[in-house]
């Protein structure tokens, strides 16, 4: 079975490490802060300009001038810091945020990722993520393994402009967890009951298949 | 004598000055911390050709999107538009100029422009459609493209207190791209929700120094919502 986006999400959490500074993007990013786990702690950047995003707020807590990036009502947690852009962007380039936790529509064996524009499509713009690709040595990609249609989006070479070049690391995929290094996708873990066959034949790009490719394990309650 | 007195009393006063074709950069981020009752007064005076520099163009009937009701921007720059049908027409009639922008490239085109620094080089957009065009040059074995500053004839910037002199302080997260908006303007104009006496801010928990600001005006702010998340 495919992952669902939760359990993409917990996946993910388990890269998180005491200490670490994380910057979440939008739609599956955003899910990992559910699933952080017990005994670490991790704060949240905010590409606006807020270190230590907190919950949404009550009714009660509702504040205009307290939002995130994706222009949503937040808190700030007790520790949180906040400044202009440029600083928080500072941060960004400057390969201060320990990890960065972004979707794609496609990413190739060299690193490359495209996620901000299709051809034809309405443009709305890149806002933070070629920032963010260009700042951060530890990047993980979450993203559906292939389309509807069982087109792969993990490819020899990006055919959408990129976002940016040679900075993925890591996807985490609906079927596979994966790293990229000199070239190629080398497959370290598949979904449960997904077939390392099924992940081949669903992925363009160079694929390694090491010997052993242990299953992801989730808990009941995901 | 006026002296270091940057008070104006009124929104006419605090946008005196600007004129067709002008270049604005606006602090502001989505609808958080920006200056609404300055774009109405740009609105009111049906400048026209305007090139704007913000993150983003409002919302439909609200910040800057109140501009593209009578087609005053012709150009803009900035990392992320469309959250207003009107843009959305105006982008795909070509009645307006978009030059996207990476978040962190424009906040320091912003700041390098009122900082005297004219370009600089960044990784950010290197490889894609943004570094078209742009020189490259590498850096510790990485390509880097080279980036222009900008400034602006105004920079219309929201503040929460300031004092007579100009000094700024922001609140929470509506502080965004308003510091360095503040200093890219050749006016600039800061609207807040209250001035103080000098002396009544904390002298190192200024923002914005009074040298960057030519015009303080106290008003009063919708501060709308965009997107309204609450937990129970």
């Amino acid at each position: 079975m495919a992952l669902t986006r939760e359990q993409m999400a917990q996946r993910v959490a388990r890269e998180l490490e005491d200490g670490f500074y994380v910057n979440l993007g939008i739609g599956i990013p955003t899910l990992v802060a559910n699933y952080i786990p017990d005994g670490i702690d991790v704060m949240l950047q905010s590409e606006n300009g807020l270190l230590g995003m907190g919950r949404f707020p009550t009714e009660d807590e509702l504040d205009p001038d307290m939002i995130n990036a994706g222009k949503q009502t937040v808190t700030a947690r007790p520790g949180a810091a906040i400044f202009s852009s440029a600083e928080s962007f500072a941060m960004i380039r400057g390969g201060h945020v320990d990890l960065t936790v972004l979707g794609a529509f496609e990413v190739d064996q060299n690193g490359n990722i495209a996620s901000w524009m299709v051809p034809g499509k309405l443009i709305k713009g890149m806002g933070g993520a070629m920032d963010l690709v260009a700042g951060a040595e530890n990047i993980i990609c979450t993203m559906t393994h292939a389309s509807k249609h069982g087109e792969s989006k993990l490819l020899e070479s990006c055919n959408l402009p990129l976002t940016g070049a040679g900075c993925i690391n890591r996807v985490l995929t609906d079927l596979a967890y994966l790293e990229i290094k000199d070239g190629a996708f080398i497959l370290k873990e598949r979904a449960p009951g997904v077939s390392v066959e099924e992940i081949v034949e669903k992925t363009a790009g160079k694929l390694i298949v090491p010997a052993h490719v242990p299953e992801m394990t989730f808990e009941e309650s995901a | 004598m006026a002296g270091f007195d940057k008070r104006v009393f009124s929104y006419e006063q605090a946008m005196e000055g600007i004129e067709d074709g002008m270049t604005i950069i606006a602090g502001g981020f989505g609808l958080c911390g920006i200056p609404e009752n300055l774009i109405a007064e740009i609105k009111r005076r049906r400048v026209k050709d305007l090139t704007v520099v913000s993150n983003n163009c409002g919302v439909d009937g609200f910040g800057l999107g109140l501009l593209l009701e009578d087609r005053q921007i012709r150009k803009i720059f900035a990392s992320y538009v469309g959250e207003n049908a009107l843009f959305e027409q105006q982008m795909l009639n070509d009645e307006i100029e978009v030059v996207l922008t990476p978040q962190g490239t424009l906040a320091e085109k912003m700041r390098a422009g009122g900082a005297g620094i004219p370009a600089f080089y960044t990784a950010t957009g290197y490889g894609t459609p943004i570094g078209e065009g742009k020189e490259v040059r590498e850096f510790n074995g990485r390509p880097h493209i080279l980036e222009e500053a900008m400034t602006g004839d105004f920079a219309i910037v929201k503040g929460w207190k300031a004092d007579r002199y100009g000094n700024v302080v922001y609140r929470h997260t509506a502080q965004n791209f308003n510091p360095m908006a503040a200093t890219a303007g050749r006016i600039t104009v800061v609207e807040v929700e209250e001035i103080v006496e000098p002396g009544e801010l904390e002298p190192s928990q200024i923002h914005t120094p009074g040298i960057y600001v030519d015009r303080i005006i106290q008003g009063s702010f919708e501060k709308r919502i965009e997107k309204r998340t609450v937990r129970s």
